[in-house]
């Protein structure tokens, strides 16, 4: 039941917005809908760790503890995104870039986005989960394009086809894996459902769930962005308006790598060989090395933070492919926190950015100097980001190389020197901004509400949470969520 | 030329349904002129209705009938007709430019065809569908829209490359399983239908930013 209310809220956000988004009223309405979206998630994720495990509709939609615990995370970035959107989109309406039609485009595409990837984490049918992720890319690929200017339209394009070629790849996994399980669970509509083919995964054949899976792999991890499917995602990242900056980075990198999870589990089952776990290892480091790279002489501040979103997705799924309670541990805080603080950047750099209508670093210094409140954001989010103590990016990171330590050794001193790179890079870059250059014409202004700071500073407090106390009610949501994925934590 | 690699399946008709439909991806590959390439893509709708049609007969699967019907509405009618009036819309009928002279294209397309034959052998073989012979067919076909994408330098070819890789996905899962459920083929023939509008859009966007389908002049453009 409260699956399905679930999903109908942002249907409904959707609708509403379609028809009355070029109200003056409808930003607060997408507010609204998305606060109804997340309060469901949350009673979502309080009966499933109450009750167990719900299905519903059909045993098309499902939730378990790994699921609702990602869900919980969407609803939440999702409704304070739609804060940001808020303030963001009425700047750009007074300075005369949007009118009340593209409005109304904007907010029910964010609806239709929110309403994606919650089908993606809700679906037990993984042909629906498909179609859901490549409706995530059709909501959004409007959305990056949203400013047409040619290097918008350009990234949108980019987004476009390149996802598009990815996701059809997945399909042809899909249709692999059904091909292997229509032997055990017959054909029809079971032969695809995620709690069937959990308790049959042993006696899939091997050969063909190999080959699904590197097709899997590489289709979803496109829309991961992992190195070498990365290409889109720098531009997408970039040029888009921040609050899709925001959400793209925080939510749907982490609903690609969700759905590559749930396939993982399913080909460990069947081949019993080491290569599904190889292959995340190899997509996972490729990306932190490159990412780190990339980021050395990157001026361009979004683009800069969308490498960094390369790296962190890139530490995940190389803490997945180590695998073990502790690592899958790691890898689950890690894309927990890098959707807060991910986003919490975004929110800064956004307000900073459409202040002085420019995303190169030298010359948003000084409007980094005259909103000092912004400039605190960036460097917090900043420290946090680059994995400094006390927030949770840490304590995952440091689980992660200890990890990788015990099971590839070899890597290790490489995925240092990435990291260092990294930690290097941004931090000398945000200092930059946040210091501001000598500027006599600089003068703080105070335009801005104190409302404007708070998802912010909500978002960087849950992590800085998450990395220091750690609540027993947050502790057991993960230990459940890792019963799904293999086994708990120890003690 | 693909009909020798596959292994005899037990209908003639749905083996060579399926070498047409490969054929049929090669034209495409080659195809110079863009009214063409809508009209090959029409064509391999046809074939992917007919090959529909003959394994729900030969395997007695009744719901493949839909799919047939479906087909035929969605990939021979609907999308090709939207297509034309896109192209008379925005008055493109130049050439297709390509990257790679078609020769060449040509030479790199039996290459994937083998490619993909070798990957489907194994899988081939555990199949129980009369088709099986044929997934090696869908896999190719998938992989020569894929070359298509590569080599071809205008936005409304990369489409039809995206097009007809549905086409070959849609092909694969007749002939490894009889189709994928339901409830998901009428999924993904919704994602394309939306796809293909996006896609409309972006060709308006593009031609009013660019003033040119050519994506050279994308490519031009700074990011940074």
């Amino acid at each position: 039941m409260i699956l399905v209310l679930m999903i109908l809220s942002p249907i409904a956000g959707a609708l509403v917005l379609g028809l009355f988004g070029h109200r003056k009223i409808a930003p607060v309405l997408n507010i609204a809908f998305s606060l109804l979206t997340f309060f469901l998630t949350l009673i979502l994720g309080e009966e499933v760790s109450l009750h167990g495990p719900l299905i519903a509709l059909d045993e098309n939609l499902f939730a378990d503890s790994f699921s609702s615990l990602f869900l919980v995370i969407t609803g939440g970035v999702a409704a304070t995104t739609s804060f940001f959107s808020l303030r963001y989109m009425t700047i750009e309406a007074a300075h005369g870039r949007l009118t009340p039609e593209r409005t109304r485009l904007y907010l029910a595409l964010y609806q239709i986005f929110v309403l994606t990837m919650i089908v993606v984490l809700a679906s037990n049918n993984l042909g629906l989960l498909w179609v859901a992720l490549e409706g995530a890319t059709l909501a959004t690929v409007l959305l990056v394009g949203w400013t047409r200017t040619p290097a918008a339209i350009k990234a949108s394009w980019k987004y476009f086809i390149l996802c598009g070629v990815g996701i059809a790849q997945a399909l042809f996994g899909t249709i692999l894996l059904y091909f292997a399980s229509e032997k055990t669970l017959g054909p029809g509509g079971t032969a695809l459902l995620l709690t069937h083919l959990e308790t049959v995964k042993a006696q899939l054949e091997p050969t063909v769930m190999s080959l699904a899976f590197v097709f899997f792999v590489v289709g979803y991890g496109t829309k991961v962005g992992l190195v070498p499917l990365h290409n889109w995602l720098p531009d997408a990242h970039a040029e888009g308006p921040t609050p899709i900056s925001a959400v793209l980075s925080g939510l749907l990198l982490n609903v690609a790598l969700y759905a590559i999870l749930r396939v993982k589990s399913l080909a460990d089952g069947a081949i019993h060989s080491a290569m599904p776990s190889n292959l995340l290892m190899g997509f996972g480091l490729a990306s932190v090395l490159l990412a780190s790279i990339s980021m050395w002489k990157r001026q361009d501040i979004k683009r800069l933070f969308a490498y960094s979103s390369i790296e962190h997705m890139g530490l995940a799924t190389l803490a997945f492919g180590i695998g073990g309670p502790l690592a899958t541990f790691a890898g689950l805080l890690h894309m927990t926190t890098h959707s807060l603080v991910k986003s919490a950047i975004f929110f800064a750099v956004g307000h900073i950015v459409q202040t002085s209508g420019s995303q190169k670093i030298p010359s948003i210094r000084e409007v980094a100097l005259r909103t000092p409140g912004l400039a605190r954001a960036l460097l917090a989010g900043g420290f946090a980001i680059t994995g400094l103590p006390p927030f949770a990016l840490f304590a995952s990171e440091l689980l992660i190389i200890t990890e990788a330590v015990k099971r590839i050794p070899l890597a290790v001193p490489f995925l240092l020197l990435a990291l260092f790179v990294t930690f290097g890079v941004l931090i000398f870059r945000i200092l930059e901004i946040s210091e501001g250059g000598p500027s006599l014409t600089a003068k703080p202004v105070s335009s801005l509400p104190k409302l404007t700071f708070f998802p912010i500073w909500i978002h960087l407090g849950l992590a800085l949470i998450l990395g220091t106390v750690f609540p027993a009610t947050l502790y057991s949501a993960y230990q459940k969520a890792l019963l799904v994925l293999g086994g708990p934590l120890g003690g | 030329m693909a009909a020798s690699f596959v292994s005899p399946p037990t209908s003639p008709l749905v083996g060579f349904l399926g070498s047409a439909l490969l054929l049929s991806s090669f034209a495409m590959l080659s195809m110079r002129r863009m009214a063409s390439l809508v009209r090959i893509f029409a064509l391999q709708g046809i074939l992917l209705t007919l090959s529909t049609l003959s394994v729900a007969l030969a395997a007695g699967e009744p719901h493949l009938l839909f799919s047939a019907l479906f087909t035929l509405a969605f990939k021979v009618l609907l999308l090709p007709i939207l297509l034309f009036r896109l192209l008379e819309r925005l008055h493109i009928r130049g050439e297709v430019e390509v990257l790679l002279n078609v020769p060449v294209t040509m030479v790199a397309g039996l290459f994937v065809v083998v490619f993909s034959f070798a990957l489907a052998a194994p899988i081939s073989e555990m199949a129980n569908t009369v088709s099986r012979g044929l997934i090696g067919v869908g896999l190719a076909a998938l992989l020569l829209s894929f070359l298509m994408m590569i080599t071809r330098r205008k936005a409304v070819t990369q489409v039809l490359g995206f097009l007809g890789m549905e086409n070959a996905l849609f092909f694969s899962a007749i002939n490894a399983t009889y189709g994928m459920p339901m409830v998901v083929e009428l999924g993904v023939a919704f994602d394309v239908l939306v796809g293909t509008f996006v896609f409309g859009i972006f060709f308006f966007q593009i031609r009013e930013t660019f003033e040119s389908f050519d994506l050279k002049h994308m490519d031009n453009t700074p990011t940074e």
